[in-house]
């Protein structure tokens, strides 16, 4: 339990940093930007308390949107994002639960499983995300198939990085 | 009471939620706000120094590209020296609107192009004299007004921005408009309220009027793409292709207009007379 409080400081910083250093940077065809700081969400352990779901998902929200000069629009993507992330849970939990020990990772649960629970939670985030930017934009289905298609884009990174850091 | 706090206790995921969703969104609307947007934005101590170490890195692969500008503006000035030394040398001119312009040199420390309100990070703060509604150039030519300043570090809103409106005109023939960008392409904006009497021609050279107290006149904004007469209507529709490349923007110079407050003064009075 001790080791987990560093552990996830420095995820959380790395996450960030590649997110803004590297990340925003990226616009595949000028238009698709992936959003991987998501994965901290995704990789918080199942005990979690709900209200420090949301308050991480808050601090983690609010310093994407200061490196990015976006007062309040990752916020509130992510912020949606982890209130759902308790229902999605239940909603695509095995048949036996989640056993104590565990986390929500691909070897504990297998790829189907993390596929369906990363898939479910980066769209929700993405179609909060481009939408609430879209308030002050015209087009929707412009707007809608930016989100989707950078959703996929994210999914895939995520998937990938689960992959090289988890291998057995 | 008691059923209260139960129920509360029943709900606070719900609450907490709520709450924080409805912080944010104050956030986003009051985007505008200059107390909050200032408190959270790039220009901010913490935020800027991840840009800077990062960019001390970063730097070293647009060196090449970074040079070749630099000679290039050399090349501009040398050309500049024979006409200066070939006016009159008793002209002493107006001291005062001689030293009217100075310029402070800083470097980019971070970007974006494909927002619809794109900002830069750059180096230099209100330590080194920088203050909000400065403009800002490069080699290449026009970029953008300061906005929010901390000690050390400022945030420019970039011409690639739907609030920002510069009056710009064409070198050839004199007349002006606003230029603004209409938030998709980085390498184009329009230009408005030329009126369709006007002879333009693809290519014609667009240039800052000097005519608002940010810019001084004659800075490079970029060059007529493709203009169109729309029936009816008595302004063309110009498409301009911006000289600045904003992907691969590195040192500015931040301009500083000591006459900026005398005029800004001068016109509000003469505004509410």
């Amino acid at each position: 339990m001790i080791r987990i409080l560093p552990r996830n400081i420095i995820r959380f910083a790395f996450l960030v940093l590649l997110q803004v250093l590297v990340l925003n940077n990226i616009h595949f065809l000028g238009w698709i930007n992936p959003f991987v700081y998501v994965l901290f969400i995704l990789l918080m352990p199942f005990e979690t308390p709900n209200w420090l779901l949301l308050l991480i998902a808050f601090a983690l929200g609010m310093t994407i949107d200061s490196f990015s000069n976006t007062p309040g629009l990752h916020t509130s993507a992510t912020l949606v994002m982890a209130y759902s992330r308790p229902f999605v849970l239940k909603l695509i939990a095995p048949r036996e639960g989640y056993e104590a020990g565990t986390f929500p990772r691909m070897h504990y649960f297998g790829f189907a499983w993390f596929l369906k629970y990363s898939v479910i939670l980066i769209f929700v985030h993405h179609i909060v995300l481009f939408s609430v930017e879209a308030f002050t934009w015209v087009d929707f289905h412009f707007t809608l198939a930016r989100a989707i298609i950078s959703a996929l884009f994210s999914t895939l990174l995520i998937l990938i990085s689960q992959f090289i850091m988890y291998r057995k | 009471m008691r059923e209260l706090l139960r129920f509360i206790q029943r709900i606070h995921f719900l609450l907490l939620f709520l709450i924080l969703e409805i912080i944010a969104f104050s956030f986003l609307v009051s985007e505008n706000s200059y107390q909050r947007a200032k408190f959270f934005n790039s220009s901010r101590k913490v935020f800027g120094q991840v840009y800077h170490a990062y960019d001390k890195v970063a730097q070293y692969v647009s060196l090449k590209q970074k040079n070749e500008e630099l000679v290039l503006e050399n090349v501009k000035l040398h050309n500049h020296i024979p006409s200066l030394e070939n006016s009159p040398s008793v002209f002493d001119g107006d001291s005062l609107a001689a030293k009217r312009f100075s310029y402070l040199s800083a470097k980019v420390i971070n970007n974006s192009l494909y927002r619809r309100k794109n900002y830069l990070t750059i180096d230099k703060g209100s330590n080194s004299g920088v203050e909000p509604e400065m403009g800002v150039v490069s080699p290449t030519g026009l970029v953008g007004i300061t906005r929010f300043t901390s000690s050390n570090f400022t945030s420019v809103v970039s011409l690639l921005n739907e609030e920002i409106r510069i009056s710009t005109k064409i070198k050839k023939t004199g007349y002006f408009g606003p230029l603004a960008w209409t938030g998709a392409d980085p390498t184009e904006a329009y230009l408005m309220e030329i009126p369709v009497h006007v002879n333009i021609s693809v290519g014609d050279t667009l240039i800052s009027s000097g005519y608002s107290a940010i810019f001084p006149e004659g800075i490079l904004v970029g060059t007529i793409k493709e203009y169109k007469k729309k029936p009816g209507d008595n302004f063309y529709e110009i498409k301009v292709r911006l000289s600045v490349d904003y992907g691969r923007l590195g040192h500015v110079y931040v301009i500083d207009n000591k006459l900026r407050n005398e005029q800004l003064n001068l016109e509000e009075a003469t505004a509410n007379d």
